[in-house]
C-alpha cells in the first residue's frame, strides 16, 4: 500500500514533550517538510530559544545549538557570519523574542542578517505555567495578571511583524495562524518563501505563528482554537506585512 | 625576528588573528576600545569577520555561536562589559564550547572608572557567571606576552574545549612596547565529533547544549569537566619566580602590578633585604605548586594588587596558611608605586 503521510525526515521519531493540543507539532511538522522538500537538512543549523520549545533540538534532524534565553538571534548571527553557505534559523517563543531577546531580534533583523526566524506567538509563557506575555492581550488572564491584562499596569502588547517591517533590513516579515488547513498550508508556504530568501541572499525574514496553549490558557484544544480565531486574529491580523523582492542589499558591497 | 611597537591592545588583536581567530565580536569600551578598531581593520583583510554587536551580551553569544560551528571566536571588553558577558560565558562553559575572552580590567564597581585595575581577579577566577565551571585565566605583565597568551589561550581553549581569558588591566592595554609575533601554526583540533556546522547527511545530527533536566545527567556532565579541570591544574600552570631562592620577604603580584614590585623588588635588594617577586602567569589555574617552591624559605608573604585584596585569598589557600600573609592594595584605578611597595616591606621587615 502507498504511504501518503509520512514523518518528515527532518523530524525525529520520538515522542516530544508538548501538551496535548498544542500546535508547536504543527509548526515543528511544516518547517521540517520545507527542510525535507529543499533537501537543506544537511546544511541547515536551527537555534533553539528557552521555553516550551528548549527541547527542540531533540526533535530537529539537522545540527542544532540551544541558546540562552532571548540570545537565540546573536547566536543565529555567529553561525551565520562564520557559515554563510549554511542555512541558519531560529525557533523562538513571545516571551524569548520579544521581551528578554527585544534587542536581539531588533538588531538581527536592522542588520539584514540572512537567517530565519519562526516566531511562536501564543500570547503567554508556557514553559513557566503561563505567565503574562509581551503579547498577551489586554484583559487577558495569566498567572501574573490574575485580574486581566491592565494597560495601565502593564502595557500593551508588542506587534512583532508591525515593529520589524518598519526596519530596512527586514526583507520579509509574515504573520501566519495554524487553526485551520489553509491557515496550516499558508504558513507552510510563508517558511518556505523565508528560506527560499535566504538562498537567495535577500537578508532578514520572519514568519509570525500565531499558536495556542490551551494547557495555560485553561480551554480544550478545540475551545483554544477558537480563541485564537475570535480574540488573536483580531488584535493580530494575518498577512504579509513587508516582501522586499529584490533583496534588503544594493547588489555590489551593499554589506561592507 | 622582527621586532613592531605596539600598543597592547592592538597586539592583542594581530596575535589573535595570526593565532586563526576567525571571527571577532564586540562591543565598545574604554580603555580596550584599540582591539575592537584594530579587527574591523585587520580581520577583513584576514579572510575574517568583525562585526560590532548591539551589545556586550549580544557580542558573547555570537562568539558562542561562531565556536558551536568549530570557529576559533573570541570577544573583548573591559570590566563592567565582561559583568554583561558572564551569562554567555556560563552557557560556552556549560557546552564545552572553546572561546577567548579579553578583560582590559577597569576600576569598578559598577560605572566605577576608566583607569587600570585589578579588581576582576574573584570574577575571573572564582565566578564569571553562574554554576559550577572555572576558566583558564592568563595575567600578562607586558605586550609581548599579551600576544603570546593569546596564542596560548586559543591553543588551551581548543585542547580543553573551554572558555579562556587574557586578563589584562588599562595600563598594559594602553601602553606601547616592542614585540615579536612568533611564528604560529595554531593546531588543528579535530572538531568533526560535536561541530554543529552541518551534517552534510553523512552524519547524525550534533547538538551544542547545556540544558539537563536530569540531575544526575547534570551532575555527570560536570563531574566530567571536573575531571578535565583536574588535569588542567596539573599541568598549565605557570609563574615567574624572580630571587626566590634565598627571599625573607616574597611579594606576590601578577600583571601590571608585578612590574612595580619588581622595582621595589631591586630597590630592597640594593638595601640589603631579602626580598623576591612570585608572578603568577596563570590566575586559575593558580601555580599552587609554584608558590610552594618561592616561598620555601620565605618569613613572610605580601599581595600586592590594584584592588582591595583578592588574589590574597588564594595565595593563604595555597600555602595552607602556613605563613603570615600581608596585603597592600591600591584600588579605583590608582596604580601603586614602587616607592610605596618598598616601604610596605620595610614594615613587614621590621616584623620579621
Amino acid at each position: 500500500m502507498a504511504v501518503v503521510f509520512e514523518r518528515p525526515h527532518a523530524l525525529i521519531d520520538v515522542p516530544t514533550h508538548y501538551c496535548p493540543g498544542c500546535t508547536h507539532g504543527i509548526v515543528h511538522r511544516i518547517l521540517a517538510e520545507v527542510i525535507d522538500e529543499m533537501g537543506i537538512e544537511g546544511d541547515t543549523i536551527g537555534v533553539c530559544p528557552v521555553g516550551c520549545s528548549v527541547m527542540a533540538y531533540d526533535y530537529f534532524n539537522c545540527d542544532m545549538i540551544e541558546a540562552a534565553h532571548g540570545r537565540a538571534p546573536a547566536v543565529a548571527t555567529g553561525v551565520k557570519r562564520t557559515n554563510p553557505d549554511k542555512f541558519v534559523f531560529t525557533y523562538q517563543g513571545d516571551g524569548d523574542l520579544a521581551a528578554i531577546g527585544t534587542a536581539e531580534t531588533v538588531h538581527v533583523a536592522t542588520r539584514g542578517e540572512n537567517i530565519v526566524v519562526i516566531f511562536i506567538n501564543n500570547t503567554i509563557y508556557g514553559m513557566t505555567g503561563g505567565q503574562m506575555a509581551p503579547t498577551t492581550l489586554p484583559g487577558q488572564v495569566t498567572q501574573t495578571t490574575p485580574f486581566g491584562r491592565s494597560p495601565q499596569l502593564a502595557g500593551y502588547p508588542v506587534k512583532v511583524c508591525e515593529m520589524l517591517s518598519q526596519l530596512t533590513g527586514t526583507a520579509y516579515a509574515e504573520r501566519v495562524a495554524v487553526d485551520t488547513v489553509p491557515h496550516i498550508k499558508a504558513a507552510k508556504k510563508a517558511i518556505r518563501k523565508a528560506f527560499e530568501n535566504q538562498k537567495a541572499g535577500k537578508g532578514f525574514s520572519i514568519v509570525e505563528v500565531l499558536s495556542t496553549c490551551p494547557t495555560n490558557w485553561g480551554l480544550t484544544p478545540l475551545e483554544a482554537i477558537k480563541r485564537l480565531q475570535d480574540e488573536m486574529i483580531p488584535y493580530y491580523p494575518l498577512g504579509v506585512y513587508k516582501d522586499v523582492e529584490e533583496g534588503v542589499f544594493p547588489a555590489e558591497g551593499g554589506n561592507e | 625576528m622582527e621586532r613592531n611597537l605596539m600598543k597592547g591592545n592592538e597586539a592583542l588583536a594581530e596575535a589573535a588573528i595570526r593565532a586563526g581567530c576567525k571571527c571577532f565580536f564586540g562591543y565598545p569600551i574604554t580603555p580596550q576600545t584599540e582591539l575592537a578598531a584594530y579587527m574591523a581593520k585587520r580581520m577583513h583583510k584576514a579572510g575574517g569577520v568583525f562585526l560590532q554587536a548591539e551589545s556586550e551580551i549580544a557580542a558573547i553569544n555570537m562568539v558562542l555561536g561562531a565556536a558551536s560551528t568549530g570557529v576559533r571566536a573570541m570577544t573583548s571588553s573591559s570590566s563592567p562589559g565582561i559583568s554583561l558577558k558572564s551569562e554567555g560565558v556560563s552557557y560556552i562553559a556549560g557546552s564545552d564550547l572553546p572561546a577567548v575572552i579579553i578583560n582590559v580590567e577597569r576600576g569598578g564597581p559598577g560605572l566605577g572608572g576608566i583607569q587600570p585595575s585589578q579588581a576582576d581577579y574573584w570574577q575571573a577566577t572564582k565566578a564569571l557567571g553562574h554554576g559550577d565551571f572555572q576558566l583558564l585565566v592568563y595575567a600578562p605583565a607586558s605586550v609581548q606576552e599579551m600576544v603570546d597568551y593569546v596564542v596560548k589561550a586559543f591553543d588551551r581553549a581548543d585542547k580543553y574545549r573551554m572558555p579562556a581569558m587574557i586578563l589584562a588591566d588599562g595600563l598594559l592595554g594602553q601602553m606601547m612596547e616592542p614585540v615579536s609575533f612568533p611564528e604560529i601554526n595554531p593546531d588543528a583540533y579535530d572538531k568533526s565529533g560535536w561541530a554543529a556546522n552541518g551534517h552534510k547527511n553523512a552524519r547524525e545530527h550534533h547538538i551544542i547544549n547545556s540544558l539537563y533536566l536530569k540531575p544526575d545527567e547534570l551532575e555527570n556532565s560536570i563531574v566530567e569537566r571536573y575531571k578535565k579541570y583536574d588535569i588542567i591544574k596539573e599541568t598549565e600552570t605557570e609563574a615567574e619566580l624572580y630571587l626566590t631562592e634565598d627571599c625573607d620577604i616574597l611579594l606576590c603580584a601578577f600583571g601590571a602590578t608585578a612590574r612595580v614590585v619588581k622595582s621595589a623588588v631591586n630597590t630592597a635588594r640594593e638595601q640589603g633585604i631579602k626580598a623576591g617577586l612570585f608572578r603568577p602567569k596563570t590566575l586559575w589555574p593558580f601555580p599552587v605548586k609554584e608558590i610552594n617552591e618561592a616561598a620555601k624559605n620565605a618569613k613572610a608573604l605580601l599581595s600586592v594588587e590594584m584592588s582591595m585584596g583578592q588574589m590574597v585569598d588564594d595565595i593563604k589557600l595555597a600555602i595552607n596558611c602556613s605563613k603570615p600573609v600581608h596585603f597592600f592594595g591600591r584600588t579605583g584605578g590608582v596604580i601603586p608605586t614602587p616607592a610605596e611597595v618598598l616601604e610596605e616591606i620595610k614594615k613587614i621587615g621590621g616584623s620579621l
